[in-house]
């Protein structure tokens, strides 16, 4: 489903941010990725949804190497796999259903099935009565869980979540995670780079440790492995 | 592309010019102001291109007969005159025609010129047109050393002057009309930059959720087309009105017989449909660059 063979990722500053990583993720997995600041998480997550292409080694995502992905494919590579990052990308000016809808308006959706779909998903995240606000009338839990609405909205097999409750709460993070965790139970495959020792230990899944740009640990139901 | 999708574009399009307000109206202005100065120059340069053509394809040479000349001299002046090297068509006029042709050309006061029709003190006249306008000179000179002829007339400095004049006025008119099309572009698409200060994120998060640059891009040609279109109406309700008065009033009272406007119909539906043309493209164009920068990586 997802795999990565010999990744190397050295940015064109020269700091070799990813080194000989190894990864084999099963459909319906949730996976944390953990480590220090600066140890090549967002990078990990980067490389996924191609928004960096990996300087040597192999990623597979659904049979799509990602090293060999020509430019003008990563829009299609990004309307299978959804994003999710600390803070919320939503389009300020866009209404919370039209932010949504276009996610389905790129994959030119019929009118009727894209208002389905989007109130469906609203529904699912709770805030269909939110439909005509603008992101700034919304809290931050509120916007992630817009964002969250948009990835899932195409019904993708892959979910990546970069640091998605880095900017809310304890009781608000805690939301987003059952959030994630109600689509991961769909079958969804789900990988989150956090800093939430606190999720990570209580959620009980796969965590995958980076330190200094290579794997370090990779355990079934580990531990967040850092004191804070 | 899906024709729903050329819909969501033109409606996102739209949308956006609503939702965009005073820097709708700014960009419309920009466009207004420069098309209105365009079509302004377009139809001076278009209409003194059109007289100066006129007035090479109608330079004549009138050769006045002198007064008491026989009969058989002035038919023998008349193939003198054809034979000349380069004459096109010789057209004898006499002095009777001559007088009914001033007198039909002074209007009211011509009537008083009809207390002459008795006694005529005009000349025969033959008109020589040569093939060529620019041998028109040299025709002239060697007519002139002809008997029997009293003068020979053609519009040597005003031909000269004219055309030396619509040079000018082209080179100038169409620097300008460069300059205010390049103007009003950068304008629009000054205008729309400012419309999203954050417009490098707003399209990285587009990206990100799947959208190509064409999709992307759509939106924006939509909007500029329309900013284009939307600017080009008071240019063209000027061109419109302003051309139908000149053409019926002023020219009446001006009456100089070599100065004929392009007709109305179509004239000025042409420039309209031209200055319609460029609004678009300096809609689209203003409104595409404008988001260029953007949509490489
Ligand atoms: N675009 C870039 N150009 C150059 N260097 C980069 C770039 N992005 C990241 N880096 C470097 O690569 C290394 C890994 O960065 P990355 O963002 O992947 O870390 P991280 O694990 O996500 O850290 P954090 O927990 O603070 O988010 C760092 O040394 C960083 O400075
Ligand atoms: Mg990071």
């Amino acid at each position: 489903m997802i795999l990565m063979k010999d990744v190397y990722k050295t940015y064109s500053n020269g700091v070799t941010a990813l080194s000989g990583i190894n990864v084999d993720i099963k459909q319906g997995e949730f996976v944390y990725i953990v480590g220090p600041s600066g140890a090549g998480k967002s990078t990990f997550i980067k490389l996924m949804y191609r928004e960096e292409k990996p300087s040597s080694g192999t990623i597979l995502i659904n049979d799509m190497n990602l090293a060999e992905l020509k430019n003008r494919q990563i829009p299609l590579l990004r309307r299978k796999i959804g994003v999710v990052f600390q803070d919320f990308k939503l389009l300020p000016k866009l209404t919370i259903y039209e932010n949504i809808a276009y996610a389905l308006e790129v994959i030119e959706e019929p009118q009727a099935n894209i208002r389905k779909r989007v109130m469906d998903v609203l529904e699912e995240v709770g805030l269909k009565n939110k439909a005509r606000s603008i992101p700034s009338e919304l809290s931050g839990g509120e916007q992630q869980r817009v964002s969250i609405a948009r990835a899932i909205v195409n019904r993708p097999q892959i979910v990546i979540a970069d640091e998605p409750t880095g900017n809310l709460d304890p009781d608000t993070s805690w939301e987003i995670m059952k959030t994630f965790e109600d689509i991961n139970s769909n079958g969804t495959t789900i990988i989150m780079a956090t800093h939430s020792k606190e999720i990570v230990n209580t959620m009980k899944k796969r965590v995958i440790a980076i330190e200094s740009s290579m794997i370090v640990r990779d355990e079934d139901q580990g531990e967040y492995g850092y004191e804070i | 592309m899906k024709f729903r999708t050329l819909m969501r574009h033109i409606r996102v399009g739209c949308r956006n010019i609503i939702r965009n307000g005073w820097m709708t109206i700014a960009s419309i202005g920009a466009v207004t102001t420069t098309l209105i100065l365009v079509s302004v120059f377009l139809a001076l340069v278009l209409n003194l291109n059109e007289i100066a053509k006129n007035i090479e394809n109608d330079v004549e040479i009138k050769t006045l007969v002198e007064l008491g000349t026989s009969e058989e001299e002035v038919i023998a002046l008349g193939k003198q005159l054809e034979e000349i090297d380069g004459v096109e068509a010789v057209t004898f006029s006499s002095n009777d025609e001559e007088l009914q042709g001033l007198i039909d050309s002074m209007g009211e006061e011509g009537e008083t010129w009809e207390l002459f029709e008795q006694d005529n003190p005009l000349n025969h006249a033959f008109v020589v047109r040569a093939e060529v306008p620019q041998d028109t000179e040299k025709i002239a000179k060697e007519i002139q050393s002809f008997d029997n002829i009293n003068k020979v007339v053609f519009g040597k400095d005003v031909v000269k002057q004219l055309f030396e004049f619509n040079n000018y006025a082209r080179v100038i008119g169409i620097a300008l009309i460069v300059a205010l099309v390049f103007t009003a572009i950068f304008l629009i698409s000054n205008t729309i930059k400012i419309t999203i200060i954050a417009r490098s994120t707003e399209i990285g998060i587009m990206k990100l959720v799947g959208a190509t640059n064409g999709f992307i891009r759509w939106p924006f040609f939509i909007e500029g087309l329309l900013l284009g279109v939307l600017g080009s109406f008071i240019p063209i309700a000027i061109v419109l009105g302003g051309y139908y008065y000149l053409d019926s009033a002023v020219i009446d009272t001006i009456s100089f017989s070599f100065v004929e406007l392009l007709p109305f119909n179509p004239f000025a539906w042409q420039l309209s449909l031209l200055v319609l043309a460029i609004g678009a493209i300096i809609g689209v164009w203003g409104s595409v660059m404008s988001i260029r920068k953007y949509l490489k990586v």
